[in-house]
């Protein structure tokens, strides 16, 4: 930036070439990137013979909805039901994964007590644990507990990771002590103290967690696809495995399913773009 | 910035160390010491109990599994000791040759894609670590297929990748290349398209990482070298790679970690074609112990990985650590 001025002027001309040749560069990566995802939502208004027309067009001829009121209305594939389990289950663990982990990693961070480094470092050695070796026990559990093939077991089981506890407490770690003492000076327990000066802090945190928890659960594939076996309890991405089982080649019904599983992720994704990159970018800089 | 690095962190002058530097203070628990003794276990009791039932419990209990010829739909699991794991190192038994088979795709899978997941997300990370115009959009864009989950991008793929009416063998036609490779059905073209289909999936989580690691590393340096006569690569290789150290080890672990648990890209786009070439190791185990019900097998080839995989990760730790020391 503070390159010595007198040579600024005898590049310039390179300088510009240089320019424009990144904006090429970076706009075919761009290309390559969006236009998989155009096509999705074109095909989605296509009908089946013409999704599998060659050659392929980028332009729906008729356009028609019809491949979204097929898979809406047929009973082999519920997608509303799907996207309902899908929504109910994101929710719920996402709340409980903010939940649990920030009162787990409050004491973590802030308070000194027998057995804290323990029960810290097991925390952490379960984040090197392949989650592979976990599958099949959790399954006998989920199995005993009567949670099979219902909701709850993509709900609760998949709230124990270690990420949030480490994302929580990296952020309460960095909070000045002088807010605590202040208040424990006027007399509050450390149960006000958590909620009434820490957790307003923690807000920003906070819902960077629960869009990342959403946006995990909303997408998690491999559990939910052995766990979740009758169809209308099945959340979308299983329901995603089921409808191209139940329909190999018609294409317009696939990407109308995929475009209904993508809607709400790319909205929160266009809404709230910063928070979700710079969370897995601050989750990344932990290691 | 400096002075939050504190005790622990002995003697960490000299190279640049933007990861560390960034990671806020990890001293003890802080001035405020008094509180009742059960306090901080309260906190942590929902968690917890959490953490007990659906991680360390099962944690041991596959051990436990793997130790029986546990098979679900049957009344009684009869201990058989290590055979599980015997069978698995004896060719010829029912599960070695299914498990070597789907070591051989995860390990193929591994090899193919790691490489790439660390290049070209670094190159694009560089390409956007300048201050230029429209670069909140670029990077959005570029990241905007992580948030899809791998079952949307598997069908989705799936169809552009089809052999006789998808977009990329059409294209490839008009560029005078084969217009019908059998993309999902024939190796080794399913590798190319499984390692393709995952870097464009998750080219944008990586680049985040080494974007905010490179941003980390101070302009002076830069300045500095560009003063010793350092040109873009000189400035590359003695300021941003030894400035990205300290992330790299992560990022390789991680990758590494993330490819070698590869699932749901060889389960829609190839249900492991051809024959079983491209079923995965994670595949293998969770049609082994959740659909045949082999969860003795299963358990037993999932600690076989896993123990494959920590050697893998402590020689990556050990690999980084080394080069640090000799370049002091």
């Amino acid at each position: 930036m503070t390159a010595t001025t007198s040579t600024t002027r005898r590049v310039s001309t390179g300088s510009r070439v240089r320019t424009a040749i990144k904006y090429v560069v970076l706009s075919l990566l761009a290309l390559l990137f969006i236009s998989p995802l155009i096509f999705m939502v074109v095909t989605s208004f296509k009908t089946g013979a013409d999704a599998t027309a060659v050659p392929p067009s980028w332009i729906p001829a008729p356009f028609t909805t019809q491949a979204y009121e097929a898979i809406l209305g047929s009973g082999n594939t519920p997608v509303l039901r799907w996207f309902a389990n899908s929504m109910i289950a994101a929710v719920l663990n996402s709340a409980l994964v903010v939940a649990t982990a920030s009162l787990a990693a409050y004491p973590l961070a802030r308070m000194d007590f027998r057995g804290k480094n323990v029960v810290f470092g097991i925390i952490i050695a379960t984040l090197l644990v392949p989650p592979v070796i976990l599958v099949i026990p959790n399954y006998l559990i989920v199995s005993e507990l009567g949670w099979l093939n219902s909701i709850v077991a993509v709900i609760i089981p998949t709230a124990a990771g270690a990420f949030g506890v480490f994302f929580m407490r990296q952020f309460f770690v960095s909070l000045p002590h002088e807010l605590e003492e202040a208040a424990r000076l006027d007399g509050a327990n450390r149960w006000m103290i958590f909620t009434k000066v820490v957790l307003p802090l923690a807000r920003p945190a906070m819902a960077t967690l629960a869009l990342l928890a959403f946006l995990t659960n909303w997408n998690d594939f491999l559990w939910p696809v052995y766990v979740l076996f009758n169809t209308e309890v099945q959340t979308l991405p299983a329901g995603l495995s089921t409808l191209q089982s139940a329909n190999a080649v018609r294409y317009d019904l696939l990407m109308a399913g995929a475009v209904i599983a993508s809607l709400p992720v790319l909205l929160l994704y266009v809404l709230l773009q910063r928070f979700i990159v710079e969370g897995v970018s601050r989750s990344g800089l932990k290691g | 910035m400096t002075s939050t690095v504190q005790a622990g962190a002995p003697s960490r002058e000299g190279a640049p160390r933007p990861a560390g530097a960034s990671r806020p203070a990890s001293g003890p628990g802080g001035r405020i010491r008094q509180q009742g003794r059960f306090t901080p276990w309260l906190f942590l009791l929902p968690y917890l109990a959490l953490f007990g039932v659906f991680v360390a419990l099962p944690a041991v209990l596959g051990v436990w599994i793997s130790l029986h010829n546990w098979d679900y739909t049957l009344p009684f699991q009869p201990f058989v000791g290590v055979d599980n794991y015997v069978d698995l190192f004896t060719s010829g038994s029912t599960t070695s040759e299914v498990f070597w088979n789907s070591m051989r795709a995860t390990a193929i899978f591994t090899i193919g894609s790691v490489p790439f997941l660390l290049t070209v997300p670094l190159a694009v990370a560089l390409l956007m670590a300048q201050k230029f115009r429209g670069r909140n959009f670029f990077r959005a864009v570029y990241f905007a297929p992580y948030v899809l989950g791998v079952a949307v991008v598997a069908v989705l793929w799936r169809f552009l990748l089809d052999s006789n009416i998808g977009l990329v063998n059409y294209y490839a036609g008009l560029l005078g290349l084969p217009d019908n490779t059998a993309w999902t059905t024939s190796t080794p073209a399913a590798w190319v398209a499984l390692i393709g289909v995952t870097v464009w999936w998750t080219l944008g989580f990586n680049a985040v990482i080494y974007l905010a690691a490179l941003q980390d590393i101070p302009q002076e340096l830069y300045e500095a070298a560009r003063v010793d006569g350092a040109g873009r690569w000189g400035q590359f290789v003695n300021v941003t790679l030894p400035g990205l150290r300290p992330i790299l080890s992560f990022i390789t672990i991680t990758t590494l970690i993330a490819s070698a648990n590869m699932f749901g890209q060889s389960y829609l786009m190839t249900q492991g074609a051809p024959g079983r070439e491209t079923r995965t190791a994670i595949y293998q185990i969770a049609e082994t112990g959740l659909r045949s019900y082999q969860m003795g097998d299963a358990a037993a080839m999932s600690y076989v990985l896993t123990v494959f995989l920590m050697i893998l990760s402590i020689g990556v730790f050990w690999l980084f650590r080394e080069r640090k020391e000799k370049i002091r």
